[in-house]
């Protein structure tokens, strides 16, 4: 019943026979051993567990690791060049836009792509932006905040770089 | 920045860089080999006889190691968990054990555990269990609960009534026979579930031969979590450690010694092998307890120029269906009711019920939110009844500055503070007056604002010892180290165990300030029961005031030795030497002076100490303060109820808060950030709600509403700062006052909006289908 899946994490290519039913989530934090990405539902509705597959926001408990079978994916721990953070994390920290940290990679991932689709946003195309990503601590003020002064660093070409995923098709 | 300027300074976090690169160690993360996965069995009924568990089937799947009913765990356990007396030492209560044997109480109680090489196989296995119950029938209504004819949930109580209890102060019948206008008013306060994003998880690793346990846990309270783990299984506290590593938002939901911690550790100890349980959400909303869940019953007697002469309360508080450890502490609602308000006599009662529900304990604020809930909501039926204004009704009972420090009909005594100055100018920055034109404006054109107030009082701290022994039973104060290392590097050993509120950032920030030595050089110790003394732990909203405190006297202590040792270094008399941003130098001299780090040094070489001098740079606070902290504050909602869908939207916020000394002002925000969404998601959309066969209807995310971004707006925040006296830092609490202070502002605001229609209370949540039939009910607005 085991598949063999093949596929690639902030560059690094990983290839492990799993049970079909396993989890996207699972896979990254078990096999792969990344447990930046957060498990906070079990229903899709927090967010915690966002990453990015083949330059798409996706909820990694929403999908099965065979799923992923062939794709590219990008999580929390592929944004920073060595110590060199990210924008979004240099701002969610600057900005506080972060208490317990539990949600942070989760709502660190769903910004990114919403800037990535949406360089200069209103505060309310960012409060929508977020909306399926939950935080209990922040009251998600300095959030967006965060996300503001990130979106204001990376226009002004600070990270002109291309993302570590190319965009490409859904993959169903 | 110079060090001496370190409180008040908004510094960045110290432990965001892990946070925000992933690189977190929640309980899930910590890295871990060989470790079995256990899988609780949950109740799936909410009252019923364990007839038989048949695990014949289950314990032939692939991958499982062994599985536990509670009959064949019963007798390990040396004790119940404990409960405590937290002000209703009267109460009946039965002993809850960490796992049912004959009978269950509501749905999620474990039953049974299966462990299992991995997580999917144990819950494989799980599905192979078969338990037979005996239903019987559910209470789930409190007033249902006590008649006479109810079923009886624990027998050997013979009523499902905890408690019964009078708390009285004042003339109440001189109040109600001086009073012009009396008011009626029930007000609800719904079942709400905390909702950590961190689920609760647990690790136990119990070495057999050594009789040891080491146990990580997602909690608020490692230090109490390791007193009675010992105690429930028998192992010396000695050989008992417990860790809280990062741990991912508490809000009280992580503040009682949980069951699951200790059926984790007893598996270990069965298997002598380290076994890990997870809690996943649908589970977390069953087995982790709830909050609030309590109806008060309000008779008012007011004068017609506004003045509060005295209550009539009743609180009935839902415990579920065991008292859990701090299942009491909402009635301190009680005793706190009057708020920051004159108010001449209280007649209370205290009800307690059992019910076949989730056990319910503190949830962020833990009693205030629902007192100042109470008391803000008087003032507003004060001001409907009498056609004044809200702010008028306010200013006429509100404590003065000139008053303090007032002692309350309780006997509390407030710390300081000028309560109608706080009120002034939040109204002033909200532009009260023009707020209030502009919804008179807004009414004619069929558009309806609310302007909510609430002004708040907050007890926190939590020491002192003797009150709060006598008051919880549990004797709680403030514990720091601060230890010099050899090379002028400094580590502080915090009692608190912070769950997001950044200790580590601001503690550090305090032994800076007090040593004169850079913060990046001092690391914060918390939450290891195997490092330093016994602490406190974190809730209440007493970390700063309490450990932060206890930090800063050691910091002190050590600074005098050092100071003393420099006297010596210096050949100079101690009198002579002053201690200045890390250096000690002979006054007037600062030229020839000795660094701390050169003094640290000198204490680890003893033959340069004076004589008799012990070595080591190093101090113990155990801090106990003269009285709680009393935080206070305003708040202003403004919002717009639109009567075509009956949807709430907040126009406004504005906050202020007065916490006395900010010790990191960009913390402070984030908590009242934090403190104010989660009091608005109890006004507008959260709520526990059960069936009346005692199935949780609102058992996932899907169901359950936390607010998201899309629903809150930027919150405006205000302060006044009155330092308060009882405490070195001159600190109050933070990380409950929005809470206590947004649930009720919300709720004045959209009653507020509701006038017109001839709307006296809504009970929460305010959501869009009730206001929606409320403005719509006998063919809608009346004025």
């Amino acid at each position: 019943m085991r598949q063999r899946v093949s596929m690639t994490i902030n560059g690094t290519n990983y290839e492990h026979e799993v049970e079909p039913r396993l989890l996207l989530v699972h896979y990254i934090r078990e096999q792969a051993g990344l447990t930046g990405t957060h498990v906070g539902c079990d229903t899709s509705n927090c967010g915690a567990c966002t990453i990015e597959m083949d330059g798409h926001s996706v909820k990694a408990c929403t999908v099965f690791a065979v799923q992923a079978n062939g794709s590219q994916l990008l999580t929390i721990e592929g944004l920073a060049q060595g110590t060199q953070l990210h924008p979004l994390q240099q701002a969610f920290w600057d900005e506080h836009g972060l208490q317990c940290g539990y949600c942070t990679p989760g709502m660190i991932m769903a910004a990114r792509q919403l800037l990535a689709r949406n360089p200069d946003p209103t505060e309310k195309e960012i409060r929508m932006g977020i909306e399926g990503n939950l935080c209990r601590c922040t009251g998600y003020h300095n959030i967006v905040k965060a996300i503001q002064a990130a979106a204001k660093v990376m226009g002004e070409g600070a990270e002109r770089k291309a993302p570590a995923t190319a965009p490409s098709a859904r993959r169903d | 920045m110079a060090v001496s300027q370190m409180i008040g300074a908004s510094i960045k976090r110290r432990e965001d860089p892990q946070l925000v690169t992933g690189s977190g160690r929640f309980v899930d993360d910590l890295p871990q080999n060989a470790v079995l996965h256990l899988h609780v069995v949950r109740s799936s009924e909410p009252h019923a006889r364990i007839l038989a568990i048949d695990t014949i089937r289950a314990k032939e799947a692939d991958g499982v190691v062994a599985i536990f009913t509670g009959k064949e765990l019963r007798e390990e356990f040396q004790a119940p968990l404990p409960v405590t007396v937290t002000f209703v030492p009267e109460k009946a209560y039965p002993e809850q054990y960490p796992i049912a044997t004959d009978k269950v109480h509501y749905v999620g109680e474990p039953v049974a555990l299966v462990v299992a090489l991995s997580r999917a196989a144990a819950q494989d296995a799980a599905e192979r269990i078969e338990v037979r119950y005996q239903a019987l029938p559910a209470v789930t209504d409190v007033e249902k609960a006590i008649q006479k004819d109810a079923p009886v949930i624990h027998e050997s109580l013979g009523s499902n009534l905890s408690y019964d209890v009078k708390r009285a102060g004042g003339d109440i019948e001189a109040a109600f026979k001086e009073a012009e206008v009396t008011i009626s008013q029930r007000l609800q306060q719904q079942r709400l579930i905390p909702i950590a994003i961190e689920t609760r998880g647990v690790v136990a690793d119990y070495k057999p031969f050594a009789n040891s346990l080491t146990l990580w846990s997602s909690t608020q309270i490692p230090h109490f979590v390791k007193v009675w783990l010992a105690v429930i299984l028998g192992i010396p506290e000695s050989q008992v450690r417990v860790i809280a590593p990062d741990v991912g938002g508490g809000f009280g939901s992580k503040i009682r010694v949980f069951p699951e911690e200790v059926l984790t550790a007893l598996a270990s100890r069965r298997l002598g092998r380290p076994v890990k349980w997870i809690e996943d959400r649908e589970e977390n909303m069953r087995a982790t307890h709830h909050g609030r869940s309590q109806i008060w019953d309000v008779e008012i007697a007011a004068k017609r120029d506004g003045t509060v002469l005295g209550l009539r309360l009743t609180q009935w508080l839902d415990l579920g269906a065991y008292c859990s450890q701090f299942g009491t502490f909402m009635s301190l609602g009680l005793l706190v009711a009057p708020g920051p308000y004159r108010l001449a006599a209280i007649d209370g009662r205290l009800v307690g019920v059992f019910t076949n529900r989730t056990p319910t304990d503190a949830y962020r604020g833990a009693g205030r939110p629902e007192a100042t809930y109470v008391i803000e909501r008087v003032m507003d039926l004060v001001a409907q009844e009498t056609g004044m204004d809200p702010a008028d009704v306010r200013r006429r009972n509100l404590v003065t500055g000139a008053e303090q420090p007032y002692t309350s009909l309780f006997g509390f005594t407030f710390d300081s503070g000028d309560y109608v100055a706080g009120l002034e100018r939040a109204l002033q920055v909200a532009g009260y007056d023009d707020l209030r034109r502009r919804q008179s404006e807004a009414r004619k054109q069929g558009r309806y604002l609310g302007i909510g107030l609430a002004s708040y009082l907050e007890i926190c701290g939590l020491g002192p010892a003797a009150p709060t022994q006598a008051n919880t039973g549990v004797s709680l104060w403030g514990m720091g180290v601060v230890r010099l290392h050899f090379t002028g590097k400094a580590t502080a050993i915090t009692g608190s165990s912070p769950h997001g509120q950044g200790h580590e950032t601001t503690f550090a920030q305090v032994v800076s300030a007090v040593l004169g030595i850079p913060v990046a050089d001092v690391d914060v110790v918390h939450g290891d029961t195997g490092v330093g003394p016994m602490g406190m732990n974190t809730y209440g909203s007493r970390s700063t005031a309490l450990d932060a405190s206890a930090v800063h006297i050691s910091a002190t202590r050590v600074r005098e030795k050092a100071r003393k040792i420099a006297a010596h270094l210096l050949e100079a008399a101690e009198d002579d030497v002053v201690y200045e941003d890390g250096k000690a130098f002979v006054k007037g001299s600062p030229a020839k002076s000795v660094t701390i780090q050169e003094l640290a040094m000198a204490a680890f070489q003893t033959n340069r100490l004076p004589a008799g001098m012990e070595g080591g740079l190093e101090a113990t606070t155990f801090f106990d303060p003269t009285n709680f902290v009393w935080p206070f504050g305003t708040h202003v909602a403004v919002v717009e109820v639109d009567p075509e869908t009956g949807k709430v939207s907040i126009e406004r916020y504005v906050a202020l808060d007065d916490c006395g000394t900010r010790i990191n002002p960009m913390v402070v925000d984030g908590q009242i950030h934090g403190g104010i969404a989660q009091g608005i998601g109890q006004a507008l959309f959260e709520e526990g709600v059960y069936g009346e066969d005692g199935q949780l209807r609102t058992g996932t995310l899907v169901d359950y509403l936390v607010p998201s971004a899309a629903d809150l707006p930027f919150f405006q925040l205000e302060e006044t700062i009155t330092p308060s006296p009882v405490n070195p830092l001159g600190a109050k609490g933070i990380g409950e006052a929005g809470t206590i202070a947004s649930t009720a502002a919300l709720m004045n605001a959209v009653v507020d909006a509701l006038q017109p229609f001839g709307v006296k209370d809504v009970p929460m949540p305010a959501s869009p289908a009730k206001l929606w039939q409320l403005m719509h009910r006998n063919g809608g607005r009346k004025g």
